[in-house]
């Protein structure tokens, strides 16, 4: 029956589930906020600029506000008297929303074990990611957010609360990028083919 | 460099009586006043040239060995005109950690005796805005104290946790 289909239509159509292609378009168009403190910041930077190019894998629009942003990287050493802040920017985050935790000191407190530094954010903010080094290299950035985008597209359009109360710990089926390529050879058609026709 | 005044015979004659103790180490000179005639001192420094005020710092002595009063209060000085510097040093012991403010003597004494109250807990009266400067205001321990441990009381752990599903 779908292969059906597919002849009539081509490769113009195919099925899937809404929960699959929201996640889809969710992990390829995340807005981060860069809450930077500290020298991880500067890899932050340096990741979203050219040479390493963040853009690339569908995050490159930071935002320093809160409400238009969906992903926030802490980058650096969070002090006790900004966890009230931190925690105000994550509640002003509209859902659905993602947290990286990046360094050793927003993960742990690094080497900074005194009465100031708290020691990991993930004791007062849920966190998605976390990326070790001191400060990551660029590339582990870019690492921990195509493994977001994984797991974005694993989770489908859960509410926090829903997310709270599932039963089972995996999502729908995720959208397969590969599809369209599937029924374009299930049709007989190949790319590289120069009388290919996307329609019969 | 200008001529160098002699702040050493201005002080000494502008607080006769009061037992002041000069010493210099590589050629910095130090001088140790009473807590009860600080406040002369500085305005009689201030009146022979030491027109700026580089820093207001404090020295917890609780385990230093051969001292005799817990707190060390240290004010830099600065002549301007003649690059001279001079260490003013005055010392204070529990309960009575309060000093005269020298805000009305230089107005740059605002912040650093702020933050010295902030990690030192010594009260500058006269202050106008007088508050903690770098920590929290429910912060309620002087940190930098000697008998305060350096991984805190618990303040960093006494946050409100936000999970997933309140967020």
């Amino acid at each position: 029956m779908a292969t059906q289909i597919n002849k009539q239509l081509g490769d113009n159509v195919f099925l899937s589930t809404v929960d699959a292609a929201a996640s889809w378009a969710r992990a390829n168009s995340l807005w981060p906020m860069p809450f930077a403190t500290a020298c991880c910041g500067i890899e932050l930077m340096s990741a979203a600029a050219s040479k390493h190019d963040l853009s690339r894998f569908g995050s490159e629009v930071m935002r320093f506000t809160p409400r238009q942003c969906d992903l926030m990287i802490v980058a650096g050493r969070v002090v006790m008297k900004m966890i009230p802040v931190l925690q105000r920017i994550w509640l002003q985050m509209p859902e659905p929303k993602w947290c990286i935790s990046m360094g050793a000191c927003a993960c742990t407190g690094g080497v900074f074990d005194t009465y100031a530094v708290v020691q990991g954010i993930d004791r007062f903010l849920p966190v998605d990611i976390y990326v070790p080094g001191c400060p990551p290299r660029p590339e582990q950035l870019i690492k921990a957010i195509m493994d977001l985008q994984e797991k974005i597209k694993k989770t489908g359009t859960y509410n926090a609360r829903e997310f709270q109360l599932r039963i089972l710990p995996d999502g729908p089926n995720r959208f397969d990028e590969d599809e369209l390529v599937r029924i374009r050879e299930r049709n007989g058609f190949k790319l590289e083919d120069p009388k290919y026709d996307p329609i019969h | 460099m200008a001529e160098t005044t002699n702040v050493k015979e201005h002080l000494e004659s502008k607080l006769t009586g009061v037992s002041l103790a000069w010493s210099e180490y590589r050629s910095q000179r130090r001088v140790s006043v009473p807590s009860s005639s600080i406040e002369a001192a500085l305005r009689a420094l201030r009146d022979a040239g030491m027109d700026q005020l580089i820093d207001i710092t404090a020295v917890d002595m609780l385990e230093y060995p051969g001292a005799s009063d817990r707190f060390e209060v240290v004010y830099l000085l600065l002549n301007t005109t003649s690059g001279e510097r001079l260490t003013v040093k005055t010392h204070l012991n529990e309960p009575d950690l309060k000093l005269p403010s020298a805000y009305p003597i230089w107005i740059g004494a605002d912040w650093p005796e702020r933050e010295v109250y902030d990690m030192f807990g010594i009260i500058f009266e006269g202050h106008p805005n007088f508050k903690r400067l770098l920590l929290p205001d429910a912060f309620e321990s002087f940190p930098l104290r000697k008998d305060y441990p350096v991984k805190g009381r618990g303040e960093r752990h006494n946050f409100p946790i936000i999970t997933r599903a309140e967020s």
